[in-house]
C-alpha cells in the first residue's frame, strides 16, 4: 500500500474519530448548555439546605438562570452558605426569596428565584436576604404524625 | 514428603520471582520506549502506517459491536424503565452507561484482541526471524524504528475508537428508543443532554480511554519483545497479551473510576 493511500485512510479514521468526539459533546452532553457564558455572583444564606448539590440549578418562573457554585457552613451563625453563578443576562430585584424546592416528589433539588418588586437589582457579591429552608420530609411527617396524635388525645 | 515440599516453595518462589523481574522488566521497557519515541515522532509516517493496523483496521468490528451494544441498552433500558413509567430516561441510561463505561471498557477489550494480539505476534515473530538482531547489527535501534511507532498507534488511536463506538451506541439506542420502540424522539436528547456532563462525563470517558490505550499498547509491544523466539513462545505472548491486557483494563477501569465517581 502506497503512502498517499494510507495517509487517506488514517486522515479517514482521526477525521470521524473526532466528528464523534464532537458529536459526543455537543449532541449527547450538550456543551453549550454546559457554561453560562456571563455570570455574577450571588449568596443566600439556609437554615436547612436539605440535599441540595453543587451544580444544582437555580430556576425562577422554572427556566434555569443559573447554578449553584459553592455549599460551605458558617460557623458563626450555624447556617448554611450557598454561593450560586447567575447568568448575566437576567437581573434580579433586591427583595428576591429564594427558595429550596424539590422537582417532582423525590426529585433532585433546586433553588427557586421568587421575584420581588424592588426597583433595584442584586449586583455580584450581594447576599440574598430572604430564603425559605428545604422542606425535610421526616419533620413533616412527624409534625403529621403529632397532630393526629394530639386530635385521638382530644376526644377520649 | 519433605522433598516435594521444599520443591513446592521452590515453584512457588521462581513463580514469584519471575513475575517481579518481568514486572521490572516491562517498567523499563516503558521507559526506553518514551526515551527513544523521538524517531516515532519525527519520521511520523512510521506511526500513520501503524495507525492504519491498528486503528483504521479496527474500525468495522469498532463501529459494529458499538451499534449493537447501544440496540440492546436500549431494548433492555426500555424494559426496566417502563415499569417504573420513566421511559423519556432512557436517553439518560444509554448516554452515560456508553460515554462512561462501555464506551472506553468495551472497545478497549475488543481493541487489546484486534490490535494487541496483532502486535504482539508481528513484534515476536520479527525477534523469532531474527529481523530484530538484524536491526541492531545495522545500528537501527528496534525500539526506536519498531516498537515505539506502534506504542503511539495504539495510543492515539485508543480514545478515537472508544468516542466511535460510544456514539455508535447512542445511534443504536436512538435507532432501538426512538425508531422501534416509540419513545418520545424530544424527551429522549433533551433528558440525555440535560444530565450528561461534557466534563465530568465525557472528558472522564475520553481520559479512561486514553489511560486504557496506554496500558494496552504497552502490554502488547512488551510482550512482543519479550516473546520466546520460537512458535510456542510467538503464541504464548500472543495469548498473554489478550489475557493480561484484559485484566488490566478492567482492574485500572474500577481504580479509575473509583477516583472520578466517587458518588459526590
Amino acid at each position: 500500500m502506497n503512502r498517499l493511500t494510507l495517509d487517506l485512510w488514517v486522515g479517514f479514521f482521526v477525521a470521524i474519530g473526532l466528528a464523534s468526539l464532537l458529536f459526543l459533546a455537543l449532541k449527547v452532553g450538550n456543551l453549550s448548555g454546559a457554561n453560562l457564558g456571563e455570570t455574577y455572583r450571588l449568596e443566600a444564606k439556609f437554615d436547612n439546605i436539605g440535599g441540595l448539590k453543587v451544580r444544582a440549578p437555580i430556576k425562577s418562573a422554572g427556566v434555569v438562570v443559573g447554578r449553584v457554585s459553592e455549599i460551605r457552613f458558617d460557623s458563626e451563625n450555624y447556617v448554611a452558605v450557598v454561593g450560586m453563578q447567575i447568568d448575566g443576562r437576567y437581573k434580579f430585584p433586591r427583595d428576591t426569596f429564594a427558595t429550596i424546592l424539590t422537582s417532582g416528589l423525590l426529585g433532585e433539588q433546586y433553588v427557586g428565584f421568587e421575584v420581588g418588586g424592588d426597583p433595584e437589582v442584586l449586583k455580584n457579591g450581594d447576599v440574598i436576604k430572604k430564603t425559605q429552608s428545604a422542606v425535610v420530609l421526616e419533620k413533616l411527617i412527624s409534625q403529621f404524625m403529632f397532630s393526629k396524635a394530639a386530635e385521638n388525645g382530644d376526644k377520649k | 514428603m519433605p522433598d516435594r515440599l521444599a520443591n513446592g516453595f521452590r515453584w512457588l518462589g521462581k513463580r514469584v520471582n519471575d513475575r517481579v523481574w518481568r514486572l521490572g522488566f516491562a517498567s523499563r521497557f516503558f521507559l526506553m520506549i518514551l526515551v527513544y519515541s523521538g524517531t516515532a515522532l519525527r519520521r511520523f509516517f512510521l506511526t500513520i502506517r501503524e495507525i492504519y493496523f491498528t486503528g483504521v483496521l479496527s474500525l468495522i468490528i469498532i463501529l459494529v459491536s458499538g451499534l449493537f451494544v447501544g440496540m440492546v441498552l436500549g431494548l433492555q433500558g426500555y424494559d426496566t424503565l417502563q415499569r417504573y413509567g420513566s421511559s423519556e430516561a432512557l436517553g439518560i441510561l444509554v448516554a452515560l452507561s456508553l460515554v462512561r463505561e462501555l464506551g472506553p471498557v468495551v472497545s478497549a477489550l475488543l481493541f487489546a484482541s484486534r490490535a494487541g494480539s496483532a502486535i504482539t505476534a508481528e513484534i515476536g515473530l520479527m525477534k523469532a526471524t531474527e529481523q530484530l538482531s538484524a536491526m541492531e547489527m545495522m545500528a537501527v535501534n528496534p525500539i526506536a524504528r519498531v516498537v515505539a511507532p506502534r506504542f503511539w498507534a495504539g495510543v492515539i488511536s485508543m480514545p478515537l475508537l472508544a468516542a466511535l463506538f460510544s456514539a455508535m451506541g447512542v445511534f443504536g439506542g436512538y435507532l432501538v428508543g426512538v425508531q422501534l420502540i416509540g419513545v418520545d424522539e424530544g424527551s429522549f436528547w433533551s433528558q440525555m443532554q440535560a444530565s450528561v456532563d461534557v466534563r465530568e462525563d465525557i472528558m472522564n470517558g475520553v481520559i479512561k480511554s486514553f489511560v486504557f490505550g496506554v496500558i494496552v499498547s504497552w502490554i502488547a509491544v512488551f510482550e512482543g519483545y519479550d516473546a520466546e523466539p520460537t512458535a510456542e513462545g510467538v503464541s504464548g505472548a500472543t495469548t498473554r497479551t489478550v489475557v493480561t491486557s484484559s485484566l488490566a483494563i478492567l482492574a485500572a477501569d474500577f481504580i479509575l473510576t473509583a477516583f472520578m465517581f466517587r458518588g459526590a
